[in-house]
């Protein structure tokens, strides 16, 4: 701390607890201590205020011992000579500051006055399966608010893996527009969130972007958060629930969410503009989550480490900052800010002419902006990887056969075949499908360039404004090049990139392609739990869920949907000392339940002994733990006999009277809870899937997205377990949302599970 | 005498007054030389065919004692005596304690539950679902337990790192009982018993680990439990805190159970009207020694001065009674208390003065005791006749528990020593040192203890201070948070970030087992080693004079640290001994302690010791160029300086004079 900064934020937490106090003393009044304060879509009540009282804030009248204990917490300033110490009182008083924003955003909640309406503001959606037509479009017109639980664990992988360094809590405004855009496209291109919130004289870094036509929203990794500092709040309600989430911690357990935090969270608070006193106040709270500061401007700097890992507080003054012009000066004012919290960020440079970072993954290019597209309904595209010798690739080799898109007229389609070939000591012919699968997430990748699908389904489009920086189909060969070779550089020496235009050739590599695809799918198929020696582990997580592993077989993928066992055998290949380890499996104990010695002893050594048997194909019996990252989760309803299956994705309510966030808050955190468990959507189609207990016909109710997105896979399913109209007698959030409703519907249309032997 | 008396000036100037009037220890010290033979240790008086002085050809004693064992065993009884002191002293507390959890001591409660809750799990004392009276009286018979067993280990010893308390046992170092190690000292050093130097060395630092870790330890924590653990909290020192027309009583002596009913006594209101109906404004409590660190730690009673202030207090006229208990209380204070009206009021039964009123003090009806006391003082007052007191004082930040220093390092949720491990791993702190102990009449009052803490500090050495020595450096303003100013630039930077003097008052002679803990904290944070003897840290006493400093320094190096004794050295006739408790203790231990007059090479060894530790740790070495740059100067000169382009200017470190 700094005596300066100490005054300021004592003097900030003083008045915003009497403040926070005065609100909810008039809300109660108007509004009844019996109403609800209830942030969207999360689990966690105010996270904030849950991690570090334990109290779960569901009523304005719940928030009166919120401010109580705020209070305690207060200290008077320091004076100006014989002062006291005051670098843990700052920090208490930073604890208050938070406790009584999230308190205010709570009223604001109440009111109905958040998210803060900012008129104009579109975000990008969640997810979606088309650039066109996305409904949240239509609205619009606010800043984001709390970040939902699914959105945090949809990113946990990311996060976990290091794909996501962490993120960057921007507050103010910046120096100039450009200032502002450059610093987060900086920021993206390091795959760094970006939350924003606060202003600069009414000015907020929000509506710089508006102005320069910056996309904000989950899928850019930009989220407005508010124009106003309380608005802050929410950056750390996302770090205290990334504790809450992954961490296995509890309400209350605030110092270790704390250092759960300083030590896995990559974040910090980058201040834009003057830092008025409860932005110190704001930060010192921010402080106690190890997150350092940042300033563009003159403030002290607090340099001795500890509280956090660097240093606490850097001045960074903009003006001063070396550069030609404020791009220059923003990279440079990032730069220092990715020291500071010793993030260390993997940038491949990609040659090409538009910017380049898994934060562009989910820019969308829509139609209006569409240059050119590859795919789609009026064109086809494919993408095709495959294993060569040595001397049939030349390393480097990027060849477009066929015309450019010159001829083609804007918004136009035309046909386009992706060969990409590798050669490579440690290649397997199994990681051809690993590595063709990266093809979307490396295209996705650049600016202004959108890919969808896989295998003869890709779907690519440049818009207009990549095309006019000089975009050209050959730097799709550029990026596949410069990717593979620095993420996959341990199992493949030579890439060569065949880029096919034109029609013949496309025509007869669409062929080839096809043939290996299925051959592939038949393979794929072929391969069983039985037919391999080894199982794969994954404790990718662990950075994040210290005590959880997943146990990989050929019929049970990773709960988080992104790892299966070719995956985690390539990544055993690249990194023979990371995450992914073979997992002999030894002598089978149970051929039902799916136990092996092998990975009992492994999980039981790698949970640090708190998981000591795991049966790979049981839900009852020491089911799989989970970390947080799952795609969905899988729990027994005793009442019918079965069991549901919940989405992350689907919001809605399910017949256990909870929904998703917070069943996820029971799954997660590697704990074993037997009747429930957190598993990879793919799952559901395996013969293994909980084969112990009856296997897919056990599914009573199936959330509605599930049904409808895998509709095909699932029926396949069906009639593989012997009851073709299977999918008909699951329930989902339409037909039943409470047990009543479940039962009933599962009588009337007769189904297997309720004649099943009992599930306990 | 070429020697200047006292570096404090408000001590020269009532000492200017005494000429020819007073005597004091200053005088005294001229007048009395140093029994040379006894000074270097080799005087032996244990039997009566001596004594035997062991001086130049004669070698032996009649019994055949060599140097080295009569050496060894008068350091072995001074540690005895000293050991003794601070254990009773906590036997006290732990007395008094369990008649507070019985209901028996009027006046006193139990201040701080947390602490004794905490200290009930050290003692293993069963809490869930006791009341707090059931938990303080288990705490207290366990802590009395310590004292009296004959086997097992001192509790306290398992608060050490692990692998200090495995050295411990590995060399038969435990103690097994405070009481039952000092009584072994004195079994020992009796006539014909232990005759191997080393060997009687061993039972020394057993018996005063049993003080650092026993009798220190458990009376801090009682001291903490029974009237609060301190934080800090702002006061002033030195002479001038006696004021011209209030009753000043003065608290001087060493145990905190009586001076807090004191405290609490001289804010009586019926007590504040009686002295107000004897022409006074008001009661004015200060304290001397420990007792005033007991008192200012806790309640921010100014302290009037050190040990070598004692008799200065009373000269001022300005005293109307100073209350005493035990250690350090100079025989002389009677004397002087009746050249003027003062009443000297003894109060132990273990301490009767002659010449003194004896008021005994009974913790069973302690407060009626106390209020006694301050009424006698209070009736005093009418007699006081011209006073003289100096208008000296220093304005001061106490109150360094190491449960705030903790705290201060990270508030409630944060709190560690890890900004402290990390400032010294970096060398933004060059080490630590302990500048403790007493004052001494043999050399310049206070100037040894000023010289190495301004040096230390200067080379980014982060100060912990307690006694007379915490005294010595107030009088001198470096216990003030503006004094880091005179700090090296990397420990600014650290004083500055927490909002510290570069110079921490933990407390009273007892409580450098505070500073055990500290350095057991720094051991066990991680990243400076993981034992204290790894640390880069030092203790110091400059002005050594009582057998309690030898006792803190045996313990201190018996826990690892490198110790520096300033004045001389008390078995310098036997290069045996030295060599035992240099370079033998620190193969053995590592820890040592030196003794070296010469403070400035006292000074150098300090800094020498921490570089070699730091270089053992494989930290970078110390460069105070590579830091300093943070702190509010910077802003300050900038906000004052802004005019209308306030916003835009924010954006750019304007031209500034450096």
């Amino acid at each position: 701390m700094s005596r300066y900064i100490a005054k300021a934020a004592i003097r900030g937490a003083n008045l915003i607890v009497s403040e926070a106090e005065k609100m909810l003393q008039e809300a109660i009044k108007e509004l009844g201590p019996e109403t609800p304060v209830v942030f969207t879509n999360t689990a966690y009540y105010l996270p904030v205020i849950l991690g570090f009282t334990g109290i779960e804030v569901q009523t304005l009248g719940d928030l009166q011992q919120v401010i109580d204990y705020a209070k305690k917490l207060l200290h008077p300033v320091p004076g100006d000579t014989l002062w006291l110490p005051y670098l843990g009182e700052t920090l208490d008083c930073g604890v208050a500051t938070l406790l009584a924003e999230e308190a205010i955003e709570g009223i604001r909640f109440a009111r109905g006055l958040q998210p803060e309406p900012i008129p104009g503001l579109q975000l990008t959606g969640t997810s979606f399966t088309s650039p066109d037509g996305n409904s949240q479009e239509e609205e619009g017109g606010f800043a984001n608010g709390p970040i939902d639980d699914v959105q945090l664990r949809a990113w946990g992988i990311q996060l976990v893996d290091g794909r996501m360094p962490g993120f960057a809590a921007i507050v103010g405004a910046a120096r100039s527009n450009e200032a502002a855009v450059s610093i987060v496209r900086e920021l993206q291109q390091r795959n760094i969130l970006v939350f924003l919130s606060g202003n600069v004289n009414g000015r907020s870094i929000i509506h710089q972007l508006m102005e320069e036509g910056v996309e904000m929203g989950y899928d850019t990794y930009i989220v407005p958060f508010g124009t106003d500092t309380i608005s802050a709040i929410y950056a750390l309600g996302f770090a205290t629930r990334s504790a809450l989430t992954f961490g296995g911690l509890s309400g209350g357990q605030a110092r270790d969410i704390l250092l759960y935090n300083k030590y896995r969270v990559f974040a910090f608070v980058l201040a834009l503009g003057e830092v008025d006193d409860l932005k110190y106040a704001t930060a010192a709270g921010a402080l106690n989550y190890g997150f350092p500061v940042i300033a563009d401007t003159v403030i002290p700097q607090i340099l001795p480490t500890g509280i956090t890992q660097y240093e606490h507080v850097i001045s960074m003054p903009f003006d001063d900052i070396e550069g030609e012009t404020d791009a220059e000066k923003a990279r440079r004012l990032v730069q220092r800010c990715i020291e500071v919290r010793g993030i260390k960020v993997k940038i491949t440079e990609v040659p090409i002419p538009v910017p380049y970072g898994s934060a562009f993954e989910g820019e969308r290019v829509r139609r209006a902006d569409m240059r050119i597209e590859f795919g789609g309904r009026n064109a086809r595209a494919f993408e095709y990887l495959r294993m060569a010798d040595f001397d049939e690739v030349e390393d480097g080799k990027i060849t477009l056969i066929g015309p450019s898109f010159e001829d083609v007229e804007v918004g136009g389609a035309m046909n386009l075949g992706i060969l990409v070939e590798v050669a490579g000591r440690k290649m397997q012919e199994d990681f051809e499908p690993v590595l063709e699968r990266q093809i979307h997430y490396f295209i996705n990748g650049a600016s202004g360039v959108q890919h969808i699908g896989q295998r003869d389904i890709t779907w690519i489009r440049f818009s207009k404004a990549a095309v006019e920086k000089g975009f050209q189909i050959k730097h799709l060969g550029e990026i596949l090049y410069a990717r593979f070779h620095a993420d996959f550089g341990s199992i493949v020496d030579k890439v060569q990139v065949t880029l096919i235009t034109d029609e013949e050739l496309f025509q007869e590599w669409l062929q080839k392609a096809r043939e290996a695809y299925q051959a592939r799918n038949i393979r794929l198929a072929d391969m069983t739990d039985e037919s391999v020696d080894e199982f794969y582990s994954c404790t990718l997580c662990q950075s994040f869920a210290p005590n959880h592993v997943c146990i990989v077989s050929p019929e049970r993928l990773g709960l988080c949907g992104a790892y299966n066992w070719l995956d985690c055998k390539a990544s055993y290949q690249i990194n023979p000392t990371g995450p992914n380890q073979p997992v002999p499996k030894g002598i089978c104990l149970d051929p039902v339940y799916g136990v092996w010695q092998g990975p009992n002893e492994f999980v039981y050594q790698n949970s640090h002994g708190t998981v000591e048997r795991v049966s790979m194909y049981s839900i009852m019996r020491d089911p799989m733990t989970a970390c947080g990252c799952f795609e969905c989760i899988a729990m027994v309803i005793p009442e019918a006999n079965g069991i549901m299956v919940v989405s992350r994705e689907d919001p809605s309510m399910t017949p256990v009277g909870m929904k998703f966030s917070t069943l996820a808050g029971i799954a997660g955190g590697g704990l074993q809870t037997p009747g429930m468990m957190g598993v990879g959507k793919y799952y559901l189609l395996s013969k293994k899937f909980i084969s112990a207990e009856g296997g897919f016909k056990r599914v009573v109710w199936l959330s509605k997205i599930l049904k409808e997105t895998m509709r095909d896979e699932l029926q396949a399913v069906c009639e593989r377990e012997g009851v073709p109209d299977l999918l008909d007698k699951i329930a989902d959030g339409d037909t039943a949302t409470t047990i009543e409703e479940l039962l009933a519907f599962l009588e009337e249309k007769g189904h297997p599970a309720l004649t099943m032997d009992p599930i306990f | 005498m070429a020697q200047e008396k006292s570096v404090d000036k408000a001590v020269l100037e009532v000492l200017a007054c005494c000429d020819g009037e007073v005597e004091t220890a200053f005088d005294r010290a001229e007048q009395v030389k140093p029994c040379p033979i006894g000074a270097d240790g080799i005087c032996c008086r244990i039997c009566f065919m001596g004594p035997c002085r062991l001086v130049g050809k004669v070698t032996r004693g009649v019994c055949g004692a060599t140097r080295a064992t009569v050496a060894a065993r008068n350091f072995a009884r001074a540690v005895a005596g000293g050991a003794a002191a601070h254990s009773d002293h906590g036997r006290d507390l732990a007395l008094t304690l369990l008649a507070v959890a019985k209901g028996e001591a009027q006046g006193y409660r139990i201040r701080d539950v947390a602490k004794l809750y905490m200290v009930a799990g050290y003692l293993g004392v069963e809490t869930e679902g006791r009341s707090v009276n059931e938990i303080a009286l288990d705490v207290a018979e366990k802590a009395l337990e310590n004292f009296g067993q004959q086997q097992g280990e001192v509790t306290y010893i398992s608060r050490a790192p692990h692998k200090r308390q495995q050295l411990w046992r590995d060399l038969g170092l435990v103690p097994r009982g405070v009481d039952r190690e000092i009584v072994e000292i004195m079994h020992r050093t009796h006539m014909g018993v232990d005759q191997d130097a080393e060997h009687i060395m061993d039972q020394v630092l057993r018996a005063a680990l049993g003080d650092g870790w026993g009798g220190s330890m458990l009376a801090t924590d009682l001291s903490d439990i029974l009237f609060g653990t301190p934080s800090p909290l702002q006061s002033q020192v030195n002479l001038g805190v006696l004021k011209e027309d209030e009753v000043n009583i003065i608290v001087h002596g060493h145990e905190p159970t009586l001076s807090e009913m004191i405290v609490a006594a001289s804010s009586d209101p019926e007590l504040v009207a009686y002295a107000q109906s004897k022409g006074a404004k008001g009661i004015n409590l200060a304290g001397i020694c420990c007792t005033a660190n007991e008192v200012l730690m806790r309640h921010g009673i100014p302290p009037a001065g050190n040990f070598l202030s004692q008799e200065l207090a009373l000269a001022t006229g300005a005293v109307e009674a100073m209350i005493v208990d035990v250690q350090c209380i100079m025989q002389a204070l009677a004397t002087v208390a009746q050249q003027y009206h003062t009443l000297l009021i003894a109060t132990s039964p273990k301490a009767k003065i002659e010449g003194a009123t004896y008021m005994e003090f009974d913790e069973h009806k302690a407060y009626d005791s106390a209020k006694e006391i301050v009424r006698a003082a209070i009736e005093n007052y009418p007699n006081r006749k011209e006073a003289r007191i100096p208008a000296i004082r220093e304005n001061l930040i106490a109150g360094f528990s190491h449960e705030y220093i903790r705290y201060m390092q990270g508030g409630l949720y944060r709190g560690s020593f890890r900004p402290l491990n990390d400032a010294v791993a970096a060398g933004r702190i060059r080490g630590l040192a302990g500048v403790v102990g007493c004052n001494n009449a043999r050399v310049t009052h206070d100037s040894g203890i000023t010289q190495v803490i301004r040096e230390l500090i200067r080379n980014d050495v982060l100060v912990v201070v307690t006694g007379c020595a915490a005294t010595g450096a107030a009088k001198q303003a470096y216990l003030r948070p503006e004094f880091m100013a005179e700090a090296g630039p990397g420990l600014r930077e650290v004083c500055e970030a927490i909002g510290v003097p570069p110079v921490l008052h933990v407390g009273s002679c007892v409580d450098n087992s505070r500073i055990l803990t500290i350095l057991t904290q720094c051991a066990t944070e991680g990243g400076l080693g993981e034992d204290i003897a790894d640390l880069p840290a030092v203790g110091i006493c400059p002005e050594y004079m009582s057998e309690k400093a030898l006792s803190i320094g045996t313990y201190c190096a018996a826990s690892g640290v490198y110790v520096l004794f300033g004045v001389r050295n008390p078995v310098a006739g036997s290069e045996e001994v030295v060599r035992i408790m240099t370079e033998g203790w620190e193969a053995k231990v590592g820890g040592k302690i030196e003794f070296e007059p010469d403070i400035e090479k006292l000074i150098e060894k300090a800094l020498a010791h921490i570089d070699a530790k730091r270089a053992a740790l494989g930290l970078p070495a110390y460069d105070p160029t590579r830091y300093g740059e943070s702190g509010d100067r910077l802003v300050e000169q900038l906000r004052s300086s802004l005019g209308e382009e306030q916003a835009a200017a924010l954006y750019s470190v304007p031209e500034l004079s450096e």
